[in-house]
């Protein structure tokens, strides 16, 4: 009997990585997924936060795909390294902040290192020749396979007639036959082997798979490292850009203002980092102060405060500034800022 | 058996279900984990990502602001 060969798969929770590893198991492949996180991922999170999102499932898609599949699913967290890919991008950016080409080449080269360390035999991807503007063209196919040390053990099922043989496929593991030729940015394709397979419910990523290519989202983060000076981050810095109103009054400081009641008590994890302010006597947002301020600065920020709670139309509203220690309880009474005194300019 | 406590507070999905895989991967089966969490979304995750691990969530409840979740580790693991 020839030998079980094992495969792993990169499953994001959308529909095309779900059907490269479906695909691959047709073919009596074991395949086990892997899910990176980036710390930019659009999972869950904001969903888990906000109110008005309360409604849509807060499944992780990639368990969910997984699940469907009967696969495991090994959910690597890569953050840290992961940062250099966003810095320092060899192949630059798409649109947005997104660095896609060099995020393939780095993702296929973690999955290349967990399929040897594993003792798996390839690696599959959802990959599509000419689906993404970048990323996806065919003549940046052989860039990720090469540039991660994959080499020919990269297989990318739904296009896999488009491009030349791989290692699995001349050593009929999988049959090339059995794969697919797509190319192009229609969905229809993959709608229809979707159908084919018996795949009835799958989701939906508009656009990318992460926060990178989502214009609002690069902004705030080209507008954090134009503040402090440099290009850099840390996870509580990105996970913040994903929660509440952004707002810079001035250069040196900007306010975090929870929305609403989620936000607020995810807001309320960071007390300990920011200097924070809270309405007394009336409800309002609670808000955190990124940069170093002065006694004018939280004045502005008071006022600022008092305009995004119930308090708005009152003439003085009490706010409460505390200092990360907690030692330094200050109340301000402030008049709360008239809607037309915050310009547009000072929303990141 | 032993058991043990993992605080991922204020960690949003899906860094609860990562702390845990992490966590459970050292333990010995039998074991029982129990995660604090405050994202609701871990609620579908973790029990999702014990279902496909061969792990067993023996509960779950409600502390205040907090989500309680109980993990007992499977035979099998990795
Ligand atoms: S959209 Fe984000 S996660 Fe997806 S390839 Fe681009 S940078 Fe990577």
């Amino acid at each position: 009997m020839s030998k079980q060969r094992k495969a792993v798969a990169l499953v994001s929770g959308g529909l095309d990585s779900m059907l490269a590893a479906k695909v691959v198991q047709e073919q009596g492949i074991r395949v086990e997924g892997i899910n990176f996180f980036t710390g930019f991922c659009v999972e869950g999170h904001t969903h888990a936060i906000r109110e008005k999102d309360r409604s849509r499932p807060k499944r992780n898609n990639a368990l969910w795909v997984a699940e469907q599949l009967g696969m495991k699913l090994h959910i690597i967290d890569i953050s840290a390294d992961y940062k250099d890919v966003v810095l320092n991008p060899k192949h630059g950016y798409g649109a947005n902040l997104n660095p896609c080409l060099d995020c393939k080449i780095f993702m296929v080269h973690r999955a290349l290192e967990w399929m040897e360390a594993n003792g798996f035999d390839f690696i599959v991807t959802g990959e599509v020749v000419g689906q993404r503007p970048k990323s996806q063209r065919a003549d940046t196919m052989p860039v990720v396979a090469r540039e991660s040390g994959a080499e020919d053990r990269l297989l990318r099922p739904l296009c896999a007639k488009n491009l030349p043989p791989t290692l699995p496929e001349r050593e009929g593991w999988v049959e090339r036959e059995r794969l697919y030729d797509f190319s192009g940015r229609s969905r229809k394709p993959q709608m229809a082997l979707a159908a084919a397979l018996g795949l009835k419910e799958y989701a939906q990523p508009a656009g990318g798979c992460c926060f990178l290519t989502d214009e609002h989202y690069s902004a705030k983060l080209a507008d954090l490292w134009r503040a402090r000076g440099e290009r850099d981050y840390d996870l509580d810095d990105i996970m913040l850009l994903k929660v509440g109103r952004h707002l810079r009054p001035r250069p040196h400081f900007k306010l975090i203002i929870g929305r609403e009641e989620g936000e607020n008590n995810f807001l309320e994890g960071y007390r300990r980092r920011f200097i924070h302010l809270r309405t007394l006597g009336h409800t309002g947002p609670l808000v955190l102060v990124d940069g170093k301020v002065d006694r004018d600065d939280l004045e502005l920020a008071a006022r600022i405060a008092a305009r995004y709670g119930q308090g708005r139309d009152a003439a003085a509203v009490e706010v409460q500034v505390e200092d990360p220690e907690g030692v330094l309880g200050a109340v301000l009474t402030v008049a709360p800022l008239p809607p037309h005194e915050v310009p547009e300019s000072w929303h990141v | 058996m032993s058991r043990h406590q993992l605080d991922a507070r204020n960690l949003l999905c899906p860094l609860p279900v990562i702390r845990t895989q992490d966590r459970v991967a050292t333990l010995a089966p039998g074991d029982v984990l129990e995660v604090l969490c405050t994202d609701p979304g871990a609620l579908n995750d973790i029990p999702a990502w014990c279902r496909l691990n061969g792990h067993r969530v023996l509960e779950t409840r409600r502390e205040g602001r907090d989500i309680v979740l109980l993990v007992e580790v499977g035979e099998e693991g990795r």
